[in-house]
């Protein structure tokens, strides 16, 4: 039996506020955490079955032209080698998340350097690895390819339904008190998973296995199955265990393709796995982003225009755009907008979803604005948030279903000792180094993604959850059994949740921070459908209804869940569906930064000091893993201010920090004491559980806080990120010399 | 990774004779097993000295230190004579890499990485470097990290090491044993050779050559720092780094020896700053031309322009710290 919810308007009654057992909300460990720390928790390349033979991507080497030719005569004579697979079915790059079909095909064309264009089989990954560097390849390449998105005979799409204007932001900006108007710029970011993509195909007749990597298996096997021309139902894939993907495993990978096009030909199951430099160049990037913002407020500082335009770019037929300006339309007030978004067509690798796609970079250059805002008008940057917070959503005039903003400000500014913040830049010194402190608000939409779960109370009493959802290291082992323990009164011990396998009912998969929202109510409905068939065998109503420690409790009888079931075991399901709530009100998490830096004021490094989030996110399922998911946001926002950037070949657009030496994420000494609060909240127009998305918000606007306290310790404002010491020693050098 | 042959060495006779003609030595490991499986350097054989008995650290007779080539950097950073006589090499050695790989590393191995110009570690991309005579794409692409100092229109790599900066201020010597048992030893200032029009060579070392120690003369006295600024704060190659030893007698520079790193295809020395320092009160102006003549020769390409004034900087710090007279 499935219980079913379409979420059309507020769930008023909160269930799990009903219940007894006492593990949501609780900060317990991941009942899996032992297996991973000790090497036993099986990832895709653990699964190598004994006769696999191994598969090496062949990379493009130029930029856009067509493959003539390979010498595969040569490298099918070296030792080990058992095919070379050119096959038309090929991806081109990853598909798009959410897409269930095959990217875009075929092998021949080259669109960016570092296209996949062949597959080397051999027996050992060694032999594979030697053949792919060894195939000689002759490409006839289009020397005029646009691989800059600042190149002036880009081609540049203006799309008619990413353009908004309301009033008049133009005149606005010519008769407001206080203006900003100005150009940012962020640089293409990768994912930097741990794990890289790997996949091993199996085949058994016309069925096929997968063992590979990935967020979201319903979309994924559509894709897998679409792009080598077969039934989904002929498609398994297993992702059980998944080594972070933060965007880059959404979509089915050129490695699964291949793989599975391999163990087809050669009858023996085939493992790909990318290399760290081919994860950097064939899967996925975030957009390089230009960002025009113009801010226009009165005298107090209250805004009465905002603009927003950013030029993004992808490969030529690409649906996909990083969408910048997701949360400006609703985070601020302001009659006068511009919402503005381009996209250059050029070939460099595959833009795609990383990293909380369009806040992370949008809001970041949104709230250096309103710092620039803020010092141009003399009024505190958490004051001047706090009286731009809109009472509606001032884009559709519609209501918000939740939201605490004020209250992250208000906290986060208080807990951070905010009020000894020296307003004016360049006044606070210790020794070598110059300290400020910066804030920035935290905002990301929150979506609801069609889900589908199954519990089963065993006979012995124990529960078992099972959906194809995954675990990307966010929690959702914990979080599932937490919702499902909690719902049928079973201690987390009792309560095993079996996820990664499109055997099991789809979901919505991980991404877009709606993966434990979405799937959680699938597994609370689940749960209300087994509370439903014991009520009927207690003859009792669902209030008269209580669950706890693996007994029934009716009035005044306490009966084990084995006594109940008599041997046998009951079976619910759940499925919710996105409603009317999405464009009834505008649904999305908050939150607020504090930052404190120190600029080293002879060689320009910026060290940050400490670091506190404070963010509202509904109902907090754990806040243990809730905590840690805010943690890596930031920890990112670290990287996307001070360090990270994918750097191009100005003449072929070839990524050439393609590891994790040159391309810098932040290390352990780059981080310090990070902080993070979570207030206590419900939405009741998010879904049943109450409780939002809090994957991705960490990192949204995270960059700002350091932005803006580096102009607080030196009066040098950054709008070129990451905020290297290059661009910053210019400034300290008319400082101090 | 093409095929290779494997042997372990038990003597460093032994090595030299095996490491003749395509061989290759491997101690650390931790450079070139990445080269070997990118494929950008394809020794036929591996000698194994990584057993070798050269990891001690001794006293020369010369009141010195003798180094093994197999002293793992970790060990050299904490040896209490490496620290209390030759604190800039402690220094060095603990702002290279990370705890990992300092405890794999070896001497002799850090003074033979390889640059890590982008375009080096890219087999698809001409290098001098790595393939003679294919050009340097590195030149017209993304040089932020390149030399200053000492490129050649065939190569704008810089060497990365920070240890081998601080023995090229302590004025080291390289001692190295040849095929045929002749032990030699080099000054550091001879060890490394300039691109020019063969980038390919980088050390005078012959094929076989083994390193078997670095030799530290007595200590100079004086004050010592290493000073690396770098993009984040931990695991990441200098963009400029400046060892320092300074010795002042009677508030006057006594003696003063400056290496730097990031900014040259090795660690880079310029005798003319150091004497100008000689014999001079310290003083902001003094600094100000030793910078000015040490910057003098910069030539930066595209991107890397602000490692001049970021060097400048660095030397003037690391010269105010070493002869500030509250310290």
């Amino acid at each position: 039996m499935t219980s079913h919810i379409k979420m059309d308007e507020r769930v008023e009654r909160d269930r799990l506020a009903e219940m007894v057992q006492a593990v949501i909300g609780k900060p317990l460990d991941r009942p899996e955490g032992a297996l991973k720390v000790s090497g036993a928790a099986p990832y895709a390349m653990d699964r190598l079955p004994a006769n696999a033979c191994h598969g090496v991507l062949v990379r493009a080497t130029v930029s856009n032209g067509t493959l003539r030719d390979m010498d595969v005569d040569a490298v099918q004579a070296l030792p080990g080698i058992r095919a070379i697979i050119a096959d038309d079915r090929l991806l081109r790059n990853p598909a798009q998340g959410m897409a269930g079909e095959a990217p875009i095909q075929g092998p021949k064309d080259i669109a960016y350097f570092g296209q996949p264009i062949a597959l080397v089989v051999a027996e050992t990954f060694e032999q594979a690895r030697h053949g792919a560097q060894a195939l000689k390849l002759r490409f006839e390449a289009d020397g005029t390819a646009i691989v800059a998105p600042d190149d002036p005979k880009a081609d540049i799409e203006t799309p008619e339904d990413e353009q908004d204007s309301t009033g008049d932001l133009d005149a606005a900006m010519q008769t407001a008190r206080h203006t900003v108007d100005a150009h940012y710029t962020t640089p293409g970011h990768v994912s930097a998973a741990m794990e890289p993509h790997a996949s091993i195909a199996e085949w058994n007749g016309d069925r096929l296995t997968l063992y590979g990597s990935y967020q979201m298996l319903r979309f994924n096997r559509a894709e897998l199955a679409d792009a080598l021309g077969i039934e989904e139902k002929q498609v398994r894939i297993l992702a059980p265990y998944v080594g972070g993907g933060f965007g880059s495993k959404l979509g089915i990978g050129p490695e699964a393709v291949a793989a599975a096009l391999a163990a087809k030909a050669l009858g023996v199951p085939v493992a790909v796995a990318m290399s760290r430099q081919q994860v950097f160049e064939s899967v996925m990037r975030r957009s390089e982003t230009d960002q025009h913002i113009r801010l226009a407020a009165d005298e107090q500082g209250r805004l009465i225009g905002i603009g927003h335009e950013a030029l993004v770019s992808n490969l030529p037929g690409e649906e996909f755009s990083e969408p910048v300006t997701q949360a400006t339309p609703f985070l601020y007030q302001g009659d006068h907008r511009v919402i503005g978004h381009r996209i250059a067509r050029v070939h460099r690798t595959c833009a795609g979803s990383v990293r909380a796609p369009g806040e992370a970079v949008g809001l970041t250059a949104l709230e250096i604005a309103l710092d620039e805002l803020a010092a141009a008008s003399g009024i505190d940057p958490v004051k001047l948030r706090l009286i731009n917070i809109p009472q509606k959503d001032p884009s559709q005039d519609i209501p918000f279903s939740s939201h605490m903003l004020a209250e992250a400000l208000e906290e986060g500014a208080k807990r951070f000792d905010w009020d000894r913040r020296r307003s004016e830049p360049g006044a606070v010194r210790d020794g070598e180094w110059l300290i400020g402190m910066g804030m920035a608000s935290a905002a990301r939409v929150n979506m609801l993604i069609e889900s589908k779960a199954r519990v089963t109370l065993n006979a012995n009493g124990t529960g078992t959850v099972e959906t194809d959802m995954t675990d990307i290291g966010t929690g959702t082992y914990t979080v599932l059994s937490q919702i499902a323990g909690e719902m049928l009164g079973l201690p987390m011990d009792s309560v095993e949740t079996l996820l990664g396998d499109t055997a099991y009912p789809p979901a919505s998969g991980s991404g877009g921070s709606f993966g434990a929202a979405s799937n959680g109510t699938a597994v609370l409905l689940a749960c209300e459908e087994i509370r439903q068939q014991l009520c009927e065998r207690l003859d009792c109503d669902m209030q008269g209804l209580t669950l706890k420690d693996g007994h029934a409790i009716v009035g005044n009888r306490r009966i084990a869940l084995p006594e109940i079931l008599d041997g046998s075991r009951l079976v619910g399901e759940g499925h919710v569906e996105p409603g009317k709530a999405e464009e009834t009100v505008r649904q999305a998490t908050y939150g607020s930064y504090f930052a404190e830096v120190a600029v080293n004021a002879i060689t320009g490094e910026t060290r940050l000091r400490r670091m506190l989030g404070v963010f509202a996110a509904g109902r907090i399922l754990n806040p243990k893993t809730a905590r840690s998911q805010c943690l890596g946001g930031m920890t990112f926002g670290i990287g996307m201010a001070l360090t990270e950037e994918l750097i191009h070949d100005p003449r072929d657009g070839h990524i050439v920090n393609r590891d994790f030496a040159e391309y810098h994420l932040p290390v352990n000494a780059d981080v310090p004491q990070i902080d993070v609060v979570l207030l206590d909240e419900r939405d009741a127009w998010a879904n049943p559980l109450q409780a939002k998305g809090i994957g991705e918000l960490g990192i949204c606007g995270a960059a700002a806080s350091i932005v803006n306290a580096i102009y607080n310790a030196t009066g040098i404002r950054i709008r070129d990120l990451p905020a290297t010491l290059d661009k910053i020693i210019d400034g300290l050098q008319s400082r101090t010399d | 990774m093409t095929p290779f042959a494997y042997s372990r060495a038990a003597t460093p006779s032994e090595a030299t004779g095996l490491g003749r003609d395509g061989a290759s030595f491997i101690a650390g490991g931790t450079n070139l097993l990445d080269l070997m499986k990118l494929e950008i350097i394809t020794p036929d054989r591996l000698v194994d000295i990584s057993r070798l008995d050269l990891a001690a650290i001794s006293e020369t007779p010369e009141g010195g230190l003798r180094i093994g080539a197999m002293v793992r950097n970790s060990d050299l950073a904490a040896d209490r004579k490496v620290c209390d006589s030759y604190p800039v090499l402690a220094e060095a050695l603990l702002a290279g890499a990370s705890a990992q790989l300092r405890n794999k590393a070896t001497t002799g191995g850090n003074l033979l990485q390889r640059t890590r110009c982008y375009y080096f570690y890219d087999t698809a991309m001409p290098c001098n470097k790595r393939a003679p005579g294919s050009g340097c794409q590195a030149i017209g692409g993304a040089t932020r990290l390149h030399a200053i100092f000492g490129a050649s229109v065939h190569c704008i790599a810089t060497h990365p090491s920070d240890m081998a900066v601080a023995l090229r201020a302590l004025d080291a010597e390289v001692e190295v044993e040849a095929p045929e048992g002749a032990i030699r030893r080099l000054p550091l200032s001879q060890f490394y050779v300039l691109p020019g029009d063969t980038p390919h060579i980088e050390t005078v070392l012959a094929p076989g050559d083994l390193i078997t120690a670095v030799i530290l003369p007595p200590p100079q006295g004086g004050r010592q720092t290493y000073r690396k600024v770098r993009d984040r704060a931990s695991y990441a190659f200098a963009l400029v780094s400046v060892a320092g030893v300074v010795a002042l007698k009677e508030g006057r520079i006594a003696h003063a020896s400056l290496a730097f790193g990031g900014v040259a295809p090795q660690p880079w020395r310029n005798e003319t700053v150091e004497s100008m320092l000689h014999d001079r009160q310290p003083s902001a102006g003094l600094f100000a031309q030793a910078a000015d003549a040490l910057l003098a020769d910069a030539r930066p390409q595209k991107d890397n322009a602000f490692k001049i004034s970021l060097l400048r900087r660095t030397l003037i710090a690391v010269l105010n710290e070493l002869t500030d007279a509250d310290q």
